[in-house]
């Protein structure tokens, strides 16, 4: 699996929403991506990826796309 | 008059996120001007978030005698029509953008309409009769408990008295504005003259967090979920150098993460308070003296001034020695007047007096202090929400009435078993839905039959081997 695969699949079963509706996912905008939804993903993104991500960048990771620039810090390219 | 704003002048009661504040003067004159708009003693039903327009329309309504129906503003559509149709309030205090059948738009502010409905003062309202507030803000049924003015000053005033609140603490939403808890928050504080802070902002979101630092916040509650996930985002690691309070209560907290958050209080100069309470006591009932809080990890604390508890054997006897289980009965002037199924119900005056039996199993060590370990009913707390198993397993057997199921589960794991592996995934999605509950909260499980007894009775003990 590429990592691009591993992030959709990583949102698509943490938020449980399809893999064609991933990419425009926004926290706060989808009935699934709420503050609890939010600590399901980022475990989902830390066990897809084996990192621990910051405090800062929990708290920044907003949406899909931001998500893959966080995902850079921790040397993820996708 | 429960607050009587304007004893605190130019002192600021509410500030938002966007800039936005309201003195206590112009609360008191908003408040006024509503209740002008309104006409005279009624049922509104406001559907509520963490903004200025709610909180003038809650306390405004409250100050002038008018009776609000606090709501999540994402209520599920079809719950609140239910309410409406049960209750025939006179009006709907709602964010602009919401719409109902037959109800016109009489009054604006703050992004609030006030809708008038066909109703009118048709609902007949008991005098004492403050406030309204949904038992858990899910499950399905129109249910309200009936909280009075004498129940929300007496509660107010002991909350006041034992975090010793001031004109100097600015809290910050983190617990919705129509949950018992987050409520006793605004309330506690626009009794002192502080300043609330209102985020529609959660804590997993930098904007959060960035008006917490900008205006200064001094305190923040949160359920045992909110301790979990600021553990996992390794909040004691953060800089907030105005952070003088944390409080907990909507269910007990795992005793690991109460000792770690207790010490990093202690070790930095902060109180830690745990507490305990219930709707149906107005929002609290006991605490622990922050002091006391590395002391008794696990404990939910002694009964809040003004309040005492009992425990109950299983004979009806008063259990008087410690670490014996009783069920917990408490008393106080804050245990609210009762519940109500319909508009009738709100004519009814206090059907409690001043008892209440909590449901929960307790004990008391030798110092006074009391812990809960278990429920005498069936219901779990989901992100701080009571959740009664016997109404959901009711609600998804009327819903699904081909698939054969039962509730279970512990608090935050809400766990539904069916002999129907097709129809698992429907009821777990309808659940969340009715509940409006995050949908990581429910778990399923397909088992070739419900286990129960002779009698028909379900074997919930049986189940308990598959809970996650």
């Amino acid at each position: 699996m590429t990592n691009l695969e591993k992030y959709v699949k990583a949102f698509s079963e943490a938020l449980e929403v399809p893999e064609s509706d991933v990419p425009a996912l926004k926290y706060g905008e989808s009935d699934q991506w709420d503050s609890v939804g939010h600590m399901t993903l980022i475990a989902a993104l830390e066990d897809a990826f084996d990192i621990m991500v910051d405090m800062d960048d929990i708290i920044d990771l907003s949406s899909f796309e931001k998500g893959k620039e966080i995902l850079r810090k921790y040397d993820v390219e996708i | 008059m429960m607050w009587r704003f304007d004893r605190f002048g130019e002192a600021v009661a509410l500030s938002d996120e966007h800039g936005q504040s309201l003195t206590y003067a112009q609360l008191a004159r908003e408040g006024e001007a509503l209740c002008g708009a309104i006409g005279g003693r009624c049922l509104c039903l406001n559907l509520c978030g963490n903004t200025i327009g709610s909180a003038v329309g809650y306390a405004g309504m409250v100050e002038g005698g008018v009776v609000p129906a606090l709501l999540a503003a994402s209520i599920d559509r079809e719950l609140f029509a239910a309410l409406y149709e049960a209750y025939h309030p006179a009006y709907l205090w709602a964010p602009e953008g919401f719409e109902w059948e037959r109800c016109e738009s009489v009054y604006e502010r703050f992004g609030y309409r006030l809708l008038k409905t066909p109703f009118g003062a048709e609902t007949k309202l008991h005098d004492d009769l403050a406030l309204l507030l949904t038992t858990s803000g899910s499950t399905g049924s129109p249910k309200f408990v009936r909280q009075s003015y004498g129940n929300i000053r007496a509660n107010t005033e002991s909350i006041v008295e034992y975090l010793a609140l001031t004109a100097q603490e600015k809290p910050i939403t983190t617990l919705p504005m129509n949950y018992t808890y987050g409520l006793s928050i605004l309330n506690t504080h626009l009794w002192v003259g502080a300043t609330v802070l209102l985020t529609e902002k959660g804590i997993a979101q930098r904007d959060f967090w960035t008006f917490f630092r900008e205006a200064g916040a001094t305190s923040m509650g949160g359920v045992p979920y909110t301790y979990e996930m600021l553990d996992r985002m390794r909040f004691t690691r953060m800089d907030l150098p105005t952070l003088r309070t944390l409080t907990q209560a909507g269910g007990k907290l795992l005793p690991d993460l109460h000792r770690r958050f207790a010490q990093w209080c202690r070790d930095t100069g902060r109180r830690f308070v745990v507490m305990y309470g219930q709707c149906e006591a107005t929002a609290r009932m006991a605490y622990l003296p922050w002091e006391m809080s590395l002391d008794k990890v696990g404990a939910m604390g002694v009964a809040i001034p003004g309040g005492r508890f009992e425990l109950i054997g299983v004979n009806g006897e008063i259990i008087t020695e410690p670490h014996v289980t009783g069920e917990l009965r408490y008393y106080g002037e804050n245990v609210t007047l009762g519940y109500a199924q319909c508009g009738a119900d709100l004519e009814k005056g206090d059907e409690r007096g001043g008892v209440l039996d909590t449901g929960d199993m307790a004990q008391v060590d030798e110092d006074g202090c009391y812990t809960v370990v278990g429920r005498k009913k069936r219901f779990l707390k989901m992100y701080g929400n009571r959740v009664n198993l016997d109404e959901t397993e009711r609600m998804l057997k009327a819903a699904f009435p081909e698939a054969e199921c039962a509730c279970a589960g512990r608090d935050d794991h809400l766990m539904i078993f069916s002999t129907d592996a097709d129809a698992l995934p429907a009821m777990r999605a309808w659940l969340s839905e009715k509940t409006g509950l995050n949908l990581s909260g429910f778990h399923t499980t397909h088992l070739d039959a419900i286990p129960k007894n002779d009698a028909g009775k379900t074997l919930y003990r049986e189940l308990e081997k598959y809970h996650v």
